[in-house]
């Protein structure tokens, strides 16, 4: 390792530094703009491909959905939404729980409900079933 | 019938096989993430660059591409359009290189350059063709990482053949391989 080390002080010129640090700067970018979490600010619900309604996430509120098997419930609470309710067999959409980051999505196949989190910029195309 | 062979062309056909014996064996490791590799072989495109010019390292470089993917069974496949996308735009980068101040910029900076132009040519090619879908762009921090990591060791390594002259490319092969 201190061999290593030694080898590349001699073999680093001031450009070379120079080229180091940019490329170090670049990844630092990298990884903070293509791997920041951002906070969503709007859910999207569908119902199989339709859109049923986009609600800012900046409320608490109880949406009551109509999908294949029945009404379920989405709730909206200060950044958050979640499956509250919804009459499927098994439940995972419920189980997902609170989802707050852009990109996250919760879907409920035997009712064909979906939810996805939008922020400022959309991180994903499209989501089908 | 003969084909008329110069000195330079047998030059490039040893400096070629050299860089394709260490691509073959860059092969067999194990990558813990696919697509990430050290890249050694192109420790001899930077030393044929730095000593013979630009026109020979094209040559090692273009003729590593095919005949490492002849050997692999990958002629042709994404794996080799892969490679030679991003051998293309190393190559394209390293000749821009010539340009900088040589006193200044040594093997290193052509080095991680010509390492992130490899690894952008690759991630045009994936997010084009291969996975057309916003998402490659969580890659690409980690590759760009790879890049510069294994982009100024290769450098440096290439760097010590060059400088360091008891280096034949006899004895550089040897000490490339450990």
């Amino acid at each position: 390792m201190r061999n290593l080390l030694h080898n590349i002080n001699s073999a680093i010129q001031i450009g070379d530094w120079c080229v180091l640090t940019a490329g170090i700067i670049l990844v630092a970018v990298l990884f903070q703009q293509l791997w920041s979490h951002q906070d969503a600010t709007r859910v999207q619900i569908r119902h199989g491909d339709r859109i049923y309604g986009t609600y800012s996430l900046n409320q608490q509120r109880d949406i009551h959905v109509q999908g294949a098997m029945g009404a379920a419930t989405v709730s909206i609470l200060h950044g958050k939404a979640r499956f509250s309710q919804s009459p499927c067999h098994n439940q995972y959409c419920v189980h997902q729980g609170w989802l707050s980051r852009a990109g996250q999505a919760a879907i409920c196949l035997p009712n064909q409900l979906s939810l996805e989190l939008i922020g400022e910029t959309k991180p994903y195309d499209s989501l089908n079933y | 019938m003969l084909i008329k062979t110069t000195i330079e062309d047998h030059r490039i056909a040893k400096l070629a096989a050299v860089a394709i014996a260490l691509h073959m064996l860059e092969a067999v490791i194990p990558s813990p993430l696919p697509g990430v590799k050290p890249g050694i072989a192109n420790i001899v495109t930077l030393y044929v660059l730095m000593k013979y010019g630009f026109s020979s390292a094209a040559w090692v470089s273009m003729l590593r591409v095919f005949a490492s993917s002849l050997l692999l069974g990958q002629f042709l496949s994404p794996t080799f359009i892969l490679s030679i996308a991003g051998a293309i735009l190393s190559l394209g980068v390293l000749r821009l290189c010539m340009y900088l101040p040589k006193k200044h910029f040594g093997t290193v900076s052509l080095s991680i350059l010509a390492a992130f132009a490899h690894i952008a040519g690759q991630l045009i090619i994936v997010r084009l063709w291969l996975i057309p879908h916003a998402s490659v762009a969580y890659l690409v921090p980690v590759f760009a990482m790879a890049a510069l990591f294994f982009g100024l060791i290769n450098g440096v390594i290439a760097n010590k053949l060059l400088y360091n002259e008891t280096s034949t490319i006899d004895t550089a092969s040897k000490n490339n391989q450990h």
